[in-house]
């Protein structure tokens, strides 16, 4: 750790890691809701569970891509954070927020947390992910905000380099694309339009900024390649991903309503969007095959390999399975879908902030590296995790193509409920592939209290 | 990637890129906005079906069901359930939740009164009737 400030990203990566688990535990619930119909039921329905599993998902993220940003950001301005108590009072507020909504949407009737928290006023909620409180949505604007500020003051007094502005340029995007969970119309279309412009924009958008960013910097750091060459693939990697994605949103358009020539516009450019995560592939292996040093933290690498690999399959080759319109019209809202959207989030954006939070954490920690021990039970949780995923997205994906199949390509098309039991033995594997990554994360949480030999303090 | 390709250039692509599709992208959503009025049946955005939408979202419906084929997958598509099942039986439905039975997927009750099933319902109805490119491809959702 160079600056002292970025001292205060520990807690944000610690509460990350806090909330991983809880979103974990909730998809073990629904998974198993999947096949025992009625567990929990009526202390936590699915709809619930899935609410505090998305929503989790998003907290705990956005806690790691702040964290990553007040590590990342003193160390590329060469300055100390603009204010580190302003990120510390920002960190309780947002944690505070958060488990409220979250408290809220275990203990108190959803209709009823509406009407207590002014939905009357602006109606927001009820919209996939989007289903905070208007106090929760207020807060997170202001928090985003504030970091904003302290990071953008940070860099204003500090060296510019182009990793710390693609950041900058992806979390202002991320603050202001989610504006329009504001904007909630009357006329469906356009809600569900406008909803994409935060959801789209923010996943096949700007928060592949933040997340080319975040592992340019790290393979900076554990390969000792020249900045200059990093910072041109970082360039091009985000070039190819906006090209792409923007325009690619019109794979979200083909049947709800708008015109027919997104599916033209959405076909064509989505099918490009795999491009820049096989070009972050292909870097991440490039730069560490290129490496001047043997960094001691092993375990920081193979995340960083990982996260091109696996974005590359869950967001790449996963995406363009169900994005061309011919193929979309019997795959959308099925459990190709959700087999997607596992692999892509995990894949491009857990893996990422595991990756940063791998890299920084022994620093902040003191030591340049964890322990040979800790390392090896670190990437065993990386093994454990990454291939469950693997088989929770290919059992979702038998489970779907059944459905798609049963349900909407036969001539005699079978009703929904009926397809969702001839599919039961994937629900089931897939619970149990959902087992194996429980542990998988438990290993990993074991591995920051594994003692051993330290490597020596970084310089 | 040679030195010909310097990161000065990589880096005005990148700018120069981004703009030009974002504006791109935004041409084609004011060309959207036009052509609505003719796909999206705003002409009957009734005070009910404006309700109904409300309610919708209050019961976070979205949470186990999908809606033009977005949201949870757990349960089934409503999109088109109003033309699947017809009004009486979705009222009757609702009313008869949850089913109880042992080991099956549960739907909780929501205790709407009357009219609040009348306007849902007209929500669904509305919803059934917006120009979706002939999705789904048959009744089942």
């Amino acid at each position: 750790m160079q600056y002292k400030s970025q001292a205060v990203a520990m807690p944000y990566f610690i509460a990350a890691i806090g909330l991983f688990v809880g979103q974990i535990i909730f998809g073990l619930i629904m998974g198993l809701q999947y096949v025992v119909g009625d567990f929990l039921f009526p202390e936590i329905p699915f709809n619930v569970a899935r609410m505090v599993h998305t929503n989790l998902l998003i907290v705990w993220l956005l806690f790691g891509f702040m964290g990553a940003a007040y590590y990342l950001v003193p160390e590329e301005t060469e300055t100390e954070l603009y204010s580190p108590k302003l990120a510390l009072i920002l960190f309780w507020v947002f944690l505070v927020a958060g488990a409220l909504t979250v408290l809220g949407y275990l203990f108190v009737p959803y209709a009823t947390l509406a009407q207590a928290t002014g939905n009357d006023l602006l109606a927001t909620m009820g919209r996939e992910f989007l289903e905070q409180p208007l106090p929760t949505k207020l807060g997170i604007v202001v928090v985003a905000l504030a970091f904003l500020f302290n990071i953008s003051m940070t860099m204003l007094k500090g060296r510019k380099t182009a990793i710390s502005m693609v950041l900058l340029l992806g979390l202002w995007g991320l603050a202001i694309f989610f504006l329009f969970s504001f904007y909630n119309p009357h006329n469906l279309v356009k809600d569900k339009f406008y909803w994409w412009f935060v959801v789209h924009l923010w996943v096949e958008g700007v928060w592949e900024l933040i997340l080319a960013a975040l592992l340019a910097f790290v393979l900076i750091k554990v390969t000792g390649v020249d900045r200059e060459v990093i910072e041109k693939w970082l360039y091009v990697i985000i070039t190819l991903a906006l090209v792409t994605g923007i325009i690619g949103t019109g794979h979200h358009y083909y049947w709800i309503g708008a015109p027919e020539y997104w599916q033209w516009w959405g076909s064509i450019f989505s099918a490009l969007e795999p491009i820049p995560f096989f070009a972050m592939t292909v870097f991440a292996f490039n730069m560490v095959n290129r490496r001047r040093r043997e960094h001691p933290n092993k375990a920081a690498v193979l995340w960083a390999l990982g996260t091109g690999v696996m974005a590359f399959l869950g967001a790449g080759v996963w995406g363009f399975l169900h994005t061309l319109a011919p193929v979309n019209f019997y795959t959308h809202g099925t459990q190709i879908t959700a087999a997607h959207g596992h692999m892509a989030f995990y894949g491009a954006y857990v893996m990422v902030v595991i990756t940063i939070i791998s890299y920084a954490m022994p620093l902040l920690r003191g030591r340049a590296a964890n322990s040979e021990k800790a390392q090896v039970l670190e990437m065993w949780s990386f093994w454990l995790m990454t291939i469950a995923m693997v088989f929770i997205t290919l059992f979702l994906t038998a489970a779907g193509i059944l459905q798609v199949w049963l349900q909407r390509v036969s001539d005699t098309p079978m009703s929904f409920m009926t397809a969702q039991d001839q599919v039961a033995l994937f629900y089931w594997m897939r619970e149990w592939a959902g087992v194996v990554f429980f542990i998988g994360l438990l290993t990993y949480l074991a591995s920051f209290f594994v003692k051993g030999e330290a490597k020596a303090v970084a310089s | 990637m040679s030195g010909i390709f310097s990161k000065a250039m990589a880096r005005n692509i990148f700018y120069g890129g981004t703009v030009f599709f974002f504006l791109l992208f935004l041409a084609l959503v004011y060309d959207t906005e036009r052509e609505l009025p003719t796909r999206d049946n705003r002409q009957n955005l009734s005070a009910e079906v404006i309700a109904g939408k409300k309610i919708w979202e209050t019961r976070n419906c979205i949470g186990c069901h999908s809606l033009l084929g977005e949201g949870a997958y757990f349960a089934p598509e409503l999109g088109n359930v109003y033309p699947r099942r017809g009004p009486e039986f979705i009222k009757a439905w609702m009313q008869s939740q949850p089913t109880g039975a042992p080991g099956r997927r549960q739907m909780p009750n929501f205790h709407l009164s009357d009219e609040e099933l009348d306007n849902l319902v007209a929500f669904l109805k509305y919803s059934s009737e917006i120009n979706t490119a002939n999705w789904p491809p048959n009744i089942e959702g």
